[in-house]
């Protein structure tokens, strides 16, 4: 049985977790010792884990340290987000219209709708990209064809020029800037900083928050779960040998015969797919998104959970992004105690963040396989302590992981 | 009130410091862990780019619930405040509201700054109906069960500023700045339709967005004053927000615009965005709000120095929305008294026709539309970063819903008798009964 | 002035002439609610009044009242003009008779809106037209340039023969032949003013043009009346749905059939469920209502509305003309002429005054990024806290100045400070981090963050969130102005200068000195520069000092300019960052080229699309992002052996 070999115990441990984890909370759910407003923050959390498996592929996996696939999670956002919003504000458009007297006309539903939708930006028209909304399958493919093509498009150029280590990085960091930029402006046709909002109420749903926010806690505990074990797939097989070898000597592999750009092009739109599914799973849980999400910073805190959690191994990742993400939920929450030093007081909400900042060079400097790594100690893995020296000529990755299988 | 504020200043001395009183104020539920109390949520950015101006609400929302514990707390109940952080992130205001509402189970919130913090705290508090205190100016088109309006509404704000720019400066030509977001989008809307209304030319109103924070000025400012070439006297109108009004106000006064030639009212600029730079080159522009610091009340003497006790610094300066949180605040403290209950409903009922002294003089009510009266005063910046109040209208009443733009003349708001925020009064319907965000 | 008027009024007080001296007092208390709450709709014939009373008093009345100085006594109401006086206010009553003085917490000013105190300053230029204090008559013409009247003509001619300093005369006389050419009665005066200017681009000027040459739209059968500039084409010159709404204003032609009103006209005539003949169910497409709404117009039920056949049988009748207000025919077509003149010479200046604005908005990205071509370009470390060493430099200037209240001396402090604070963040930063990640270059993007989200939190808990003023000094105030349309502000140039400084010391230090040659050697091959006796590590510690000091410097010339906040450096870093990857990582031309290249683009797209500064930061990343799709080594690429990799 393939299952049951040693290579893939994680994936069905991580697995068994994760069932656990969602029962438990479901459980947990219904007798009330957990809020909704504290499901939702693990569905959230959950769609993150999901877009850090991602980051995990492409920059553990592959070393591309992409800054910009925060933008691909929101643009999935956002492709939902159009279709809950319009048929939301259909519903009432139609029952106001109702009362009008005559029929509704089709212009008429729709001049409602803009009104409604782009009143608040100052406009009154549906933009083009807005053509369709009114379709749940339509605006579904959207989510996986808008992000997809975009980092089709985006990584056959950046990739065929051969941009690759730290330009790659800001290059794609430039992307997601300009992405925001673009959606801050009015003109977008995306109602600019004020975003899409009241995505948490599903249109023709009368079901209660409670009920809704468990159905998406279960919707992200799943795809989490499938993409883990597809993820799990591809990195234990010979493509995950491939772009392992890309990431320690890109040059060496293409010497090889193998068509380098191509895997890159495929994990770069691959994992911009998953996050783009993430991120549609993430903000009708959210309730709104504007472009806000799509700033580079975002991305570069993807980066940060996915290097505490440790790179190069799937479960580090969603460990990583699980921890951050709650934990900071956690301190600006304000319910985290002060702690008095007699001459002044922390106070978390204040300090959390340098908190956080701190942390993260520790574990950059001291502990870069991130949290990890313990679970090699635990398991009794050692990498061979080569005093430094590297393996391969390529100064970007993580070499001594590749030594001890 | 004014016994209120000394009382207030009788507790002060029993602590140690500002620093101590705000660090006791971020953990109330180890200083009144024992008995029940009421909980007020505090929404308001601590970190994040929201931060410059959220700060001091929270901080003048625990000054106000400080004083009022010493005056015997509420309901024989002493208040706690329950202070989050949504960090600037608009996500996070929903999620920092259902927490504030269902886990800490707060009975009225302040908070929220800007209007997409405000549009995604809304289904939240519509669903779960809770009750939010705005306290900024904001650009109206709504009004919700939930939520009571302190700051102004464009008419309380913006139209009585471009009243005085026909009438008094006579002004021909608006160039209208703002930062690309919903505030200045639909208040220029507002504007352009009021503008045209008056008879001002399309062709004379020039409209510019600027993103958050920008700094590069020169040729915006460049632009505005080559719009004098066709001989009309121009007015500018800023609803440019936040740090980029340092920028702005920096660049014009390098280049040697003054109040007389090219005067700028400003929106979004009040006495804690002065406080960033150095005002001798500026004396003479103006800003419009519903309350200035400068204004000559012993109301507004006696919170001035309830305000620098508590925060421990004389230079600290004061300004609208804090007012519109003492309002809002006291408004609510007394539909609680008289209610007899904080439960979300009969507070709400309370609320409506609630009065409470302006600190600039006069009298705010709380209309059934969920917005204040207000008057608008109109000041001009002076050298030391402090407003001379040069006009102030009777109290205003706060409209939801623009009559200034074809799809908003024909609603209303009115919670008392049309149980509805959305109403159409030309059909006769409620257009709908929760906000559509 | 003020001096002056004390005398007079002192004079007037010795030798009385009772009946003018109460005459303004008279005035003022038959209008004192008005002057009191003044608007500058009503106040006019009573500044009229004060002004024509030929009351001494008037004057100084008048001035006291535009400068806030007329208060009135809270205790008793009576009204003073006021003078500070050491701790108080010497009051003198409005009869001139001096009233002692009071504390200015006894009194409340009067404060005109700047409305009025323009008709106050138009009504004291008589007064001051030839006031022997050249700074009063500075104000009298720049008040009649403001509001510029025909009255005003003849004092300011009058004016111009005693004037002595040969400035104000030249303000003087200019200002006489602008108010000629818009109100001299003779035509041939007129024409002679505006050929006088030839292709003068002042804006004073252009302002008295183009009211010329306005032009209103208007809608006759047959040629109108007055000054006809064209007649319009319907289609090219005007298009038919604006047309047709002229027809309609002007009551030519009746008003269209809106939607809205089709929809109320339905349902007022809804009879059975049926309107007009058609079911109320299938009214659910335009199609149907306009069916209906035919049928009841055949009916006779409601009006005949103008379908699009009738509006443009009507607009075939009818000619459109554009008609100037000025009724002067050769006026206007030597205004036309002038403004055609001008609008070269204006295109030119805007031009350059672009050029500028983009050299300036160039130099200060690359005094933002200059440091990171330090330590990045040079030593290929990414520095993601670079932005904040920008702002520990603002903050710097902010706390020097808060002990050095000289300006000029806090800035010549302030640089220095900055760049020795920042360098010594910088070479603890390296010695503590970076030095660990020599070899694990992506990894020392991700730590250089935290230390960026690190400091960026403190410096808001020890600053706080508001902004901090930095100030320029006086002599950094104001503008260059070459003329009315080419003009940058001193603070600009000082920053550019400062970013040319920047360029001349980093070509000096690594071609010129011997720490400049070490640390080439040690980003070439810090191996070999090791077996050459060069202590690698020094040299990394101080290079990356260096950038780090020069960020601190540049932190404080951009906090001059804009906000000093926490955030400051956040707005600066990815620009920054794109700065020297589009110039060329390496090179320091590289750099100036790439902060030039952005720059110019930027304003470039700003000038096409003035109306939204945010599409212009858009479009310039995409470019970049492009750009280096089609240059990945930027646009100066290093070669050979100095690449490295």
């Amino acid at each position: 049985m393939t299952l049951l070999q040693p290579r893939h115990r994680s994936a069905l441990i991580f697995i068994a977790c994760l069932a656990v984890f969602t029962i438990a909370v479901t459980i947990a759910a219904q007798f009330g010792l957990v809020s909704t407003s504290f499901v939702k923050t693990l569905g959230k959390t959950l769609c993150l884990c999901l877009a850090a498996l991602a980051m995990d592929l492409i920059w553990g996996y592959a070393g591309i340290l992409s800054l910009g696939h925060m933008a691909f999670f929101a643009l999935g956002g956002y492709m939902i987000g159009m279709w809950l919003m319009y048929a939301r504000t259909e519903e009432i458009v139609v029952a106001s219209l109702l009362n009008g007297g005559l029929p509704a006309t089709p212009e008429e539903i729709s001049q409602g709708i803009a009104t409604q939708i782009f009143g608040v930006v100052g406009a009154s028209d549906l933009p083009a990209i807005w053509s369709f909304a009114y379709s749940l399958p339509l605006q579904l493919a959207l989510v996986v064809l808008v992000p997809g093509v975009l980092a089709l498009v985006f990584g056959w150029l950046a990739f065929r020029s051969r941009v690759t280590g730290v330009y790659l990085s800001i290059l794609t960091q430039a992307m997601t800037l300009a992405l925001a930029l673009y959606l801050f402006q009015n003109d977008s046709g995306l109602r600019g900083n004020n975003g899409l909002s009241g995505l948490q109420n599903l249109p023709g749903v009368t079901a209660s928050q409670d009920a809704v926010s468990l159905w998406f806690f279960w919707a992200s505990a799943a795809a989490l779960a499938v993409a883990y074990l597809t993820l799990h797939a591809i990195v234990s097989g010979k493509f995950g040998s491939v772009i392992r070898a890309i990431r320690d000597d890109e040059a060496r592999v293409r010497f090889l015969g193998y068509s380098v750009e191509g895997y890159k092009l495929f994990v770069f739109t691959l994992t911009a797919v998953i996050c783009a599914l993430a991120g549609a799973l993430y903000y009708p849980q959210a309730g709104i998104i504007n472009p806000a999400e799509l700033a580079p910073i975002a991305s570069i805190y993807l980066a940060v959970w996915v290097a505490i959690g440790g790179r190069g191994r799937l479960y580090g990742a969603v460990i990583g992004a699980a921890i951050v993400s709650l934990l900071s939920s956690w301190f600006t929450g304000g319910r985290v105690p002060s702690i008095p030093l007699g001459f002044a007081t922390i106070n978390w909400v204040d300090w959390w963040l340098v908190l956080l900042g701190l942390t993260f060079v520790c574990v950059t400097l001291f502990a870069p396989k991130g949290i990890g790594g313990l679970f090699d100690r635990f398991a009794g893995v050692h990498a061979p302590d080569r005093k430094g020296a590297p393996l391969g000529p390529d100064q970007g990755s993580l070499m001594e992981q590749e030594a001890k299988e | 009130m004014k016994q209120g504020i000394d009382t207030m200043k009788l507790s002060r001395r029993t602590l140690l410091s500002s620093a101590a009183a705000a660090a006791a104020m971020t953990m109330p539920r180890f200083a009144f862990a024992q008995a029940e109390t009421i909980k007020v949520g505090v929404l308001h950015s601590l970190s994040g780019t929201m931060a410059i101006s959220e700060t001091t609400l929270k901080d003048t929302m625990l000054m106000l619930i400080e004083a009022q514990n010493a005056k015997g707390g509420l309901l024989g109940k002493q208040l706690e405040a329950v202070v989050v952080d949504p960090a600037s992130d608009w996500p996070l205001f929903a999620e920092k509201a259902r927490e504030l509402l269902t886990v800490s189970k707060v009975d009225v919130m302040f908070g929220c700054w800007t209007s997409v913090s405000r549009k995604s705290v809304l289904p939240v508090i519509e669903e779960l109906n809770g009750l939010l205190f705005y306290p900024v100016q904001y650009e109206g088109e709504e009004s919700s069960r939930n939520v009571f309006y302190t700051g102004a509404a464009p008419n309380q704000q913006a139209i009585p500023a471009v009243d005085y720019y026909l009438e008094e400066l006579g002004v021909q030509k608006f160039a209208l700045l703002g930062t690309d977001y919903v505030y200045p989008r639909t208040t220029n809307n507002i504007l352009e339709a009021y503008l045209i209304g008056k008879g001002i030319a399309k062709e004379d109103i020039f409209v510019n967005y600027t993103p958050f924070g920008h700094s590069d000025w020169s040729k915006i400012v460049g632009d505005v004053v080559a719009l004098g070439a066709d001989g009309k006297k121009v007015g500018v109108i800023s609803t440019i927000n936040g740090d980029a009004n340092i920028g702005f106000y920096k660049e014009l006064a390098a280049a040697g615009v003054t109040a007389d030639t090219l005067p700028v009212v400003a929106f979004s600029v009040g006495e804690e965005e002065l406080s960033g730079l150095d005002t001798t080159n500026l004396a003479g522009h103006l800003a419009a709000w519903n309350y200035f610091m400068s204004a000559d009340t012993p109301e507004n003497a006696a919170f001035i120095a309830a305000w620098h006790a508590f925060i421990g610094d004389t230079a600290r300066v004061t300004n609208d929305p804090m007012e519109a949180h003492y309002i809002g605040f006291n408004m609510w403290v007394n539909a609680v008294t008289a209610a007899g209950t904080t439960a979300v409903d009969p507070v709400r009922e309370k609320m409506w026709g609630q009065t409470f002294p302006n600190l600039t003089g006069g009298i705010a009510e709380m209309l059934p539309n969920h917005h204040l009266t207000k008057p608008v005063l109109i000041g001009e910046i002076r050298a030391d970063g402090q407003f001379d109040i040069i006009s102030q209208t009777d109290p205003v009443p706060g409209d939801a819903w623009t009559d200034f733009l074809p799809e908003s003349a024909v609603l209303e708001a009115n919670w008392r008798d049309l149980q509805c925020g959305m109403f159409n009064t030309e059909t006769n319907t409620c257009v709908q009964l929760t906000s559509n965000y | 002035m003020r001096l002056t008027a004390l005398l007079v009024a002192a004079l007037c007080w010795l030798a009385p002439l009772p009946s003018l001296a109460q005459e303004a007092a008279r005035i003022v208390a038959e209008n004192r609610a008005q002057i009191e709450k003044p608007s500058r709709q009503t106040i006019g014939p009573v500044i009229a009044e004060l002004a024509g009373s030929g009351d001494a008093m008037a004057d100084d009345i008048l001035s006291a009242w535009a400068d806030r100085r007329l208060v009135i006594r809270k205790s008793d109401g009576a009204m003073f003009v006021a003078a500070a006086e050491g701790e108080g206010l010497a009051l003198t009553a409005l009869d001139g008779t001096p009233a002692g003085t009071a504390a200015s917490g006894d009194l409340t000013e009067l404060k005109p809106n700047a409305g009025v105190r323009r008709l106050i300053a138009t009504a004291l230029v008589q007064f001051t037209l030839s006031d022997p204090d050249p700074s009063q008559r500075q104000a009298a013409l720049a008040s009649i340039a403001q509001d510029p009247t025909a009255d005003a003509l003849e004092p300011l001619r009058a004016a111009i023969a005693t004037e002595t300093d040969p400035a104000l005369k030249a303000r003087k006389q200019r200002l006489e032949r602008l108010l000629t050419l818009r109100f001299d009665p003779s035509s041939a005066a007129r024409v002679a003013a505006i050929d006088s200017f030839g292709a003068d681009i002042g804006l004073d000027l252009r302002g008295a043009l183009n009211p010329l040459v306005a032009t209103t739209r208007i809608a006759s059968a047959t040629p109108p009346e007055g000054n006809v500039a064209r007649e319009l084409r319907l289609g090219t010159d005007i298009p038919e749905d604006e047309a047709y709404a002229l027809l309609v204003a002007a009551n030519l032609a009746p008003a269209r059939l809106t939607l809205e009103e089709q929809r109320a006209a339905l349902l007022a005539n809804l009879q059975d469920g049926m309107v007009g003949g058609v079911p109320l169910a299938e009214l659910d497409s335009q199609a149907a209502r306009d069916r209906a709404y035919t049928a009841l117009e055949a009916s006779g039920a409601v009006p005949v509305a103008a379908t699009d056949g009738e509006a443009r049988a009507v607009l075939a009748t009818v000619k459109f003309y554009e008609v100037h207000a000025e009724p002067d025919p050769a006026v206007t077509s030597a205004a036309q002429a002038a403004l055609d003149r001008i609008g070269t010479a204006v295109g030119v200046m805007q031009t350059a005054d672009l050029g500028l604005d983009a050299l300036s908005l160039a130099s200060i990205y690359f005094l933002a990024a200059i440091g990171l071509a330090i330590t990045f370009g040079v030593m290929g470390v990414i520095n993601m806290a670079h932005g904040e060493f920008i702002t520990i430099g603002a903050y710097t200037g902010f706390v020097v100045q808060l002990f050095v209240p000289d300006l000029t001396l806090s800035i010549l402090i302030a640089l220095p400070l900055a760049f020795a604070v920042t360098f010594g963040g910088g070479v603890a930063m390296e010695r503590l981090v970076i030095r660990h990640l020599y070899k694990r270059p992506l990894e020392t993007l991700l730590a250089t963050f935290g230390i960026s989200i690190a400091l960026q939190q403190i410096l808001k808990n020890v600053f706080g969130t508001q902004a901090r003023p930095l100030t320029s000094p006086a002599w950094l105030d104001g503008a260059w102005v070459l003329n009315d349309v080419v003009s940058i502000s001193y603070i600009r140039i000082a920053i550019f200068v400062l970013a040319l400084v920047f360029l001349a010391f980093f070509l000096w230090l690594m071609k010129r000195t011997r720490l400049g040659l070490e640390v080439r050697a040690v980003t070439q091959n810090p191996t070999m520069a090791a077996s050459m006796g060069i202590n690698p590590d020094r040299i990394n510690m101080l290079t990356f000092g260096l950038g780090s000091g020069i960020a601190g410097i540049a932190g404080v010339a951009i906090g001059l300019f804009a906000k000093v906040t926490s955030e400051l450096g956040t707005d600066y870093i990815v620009q920054s960052f794109m700065t020297v990857v589009v110039g060329g990582v390496g090179s320091i031309w590289g750099t100036l080229a790439g902060a030039t290249m952005i720059g110019s683009f930027q304003k470039v797209i700003e000038f096409f699309n003035p109306s939204n500064t945010l599409a212009a930061q858009t479009y310039m990343i995409l470019f970049i992002i492009l750009f280096i799709q089609f240059r990945p080594r930027g646009i100066i690429a290093l070669r050979g052996r100095a690449a490295g990799d």
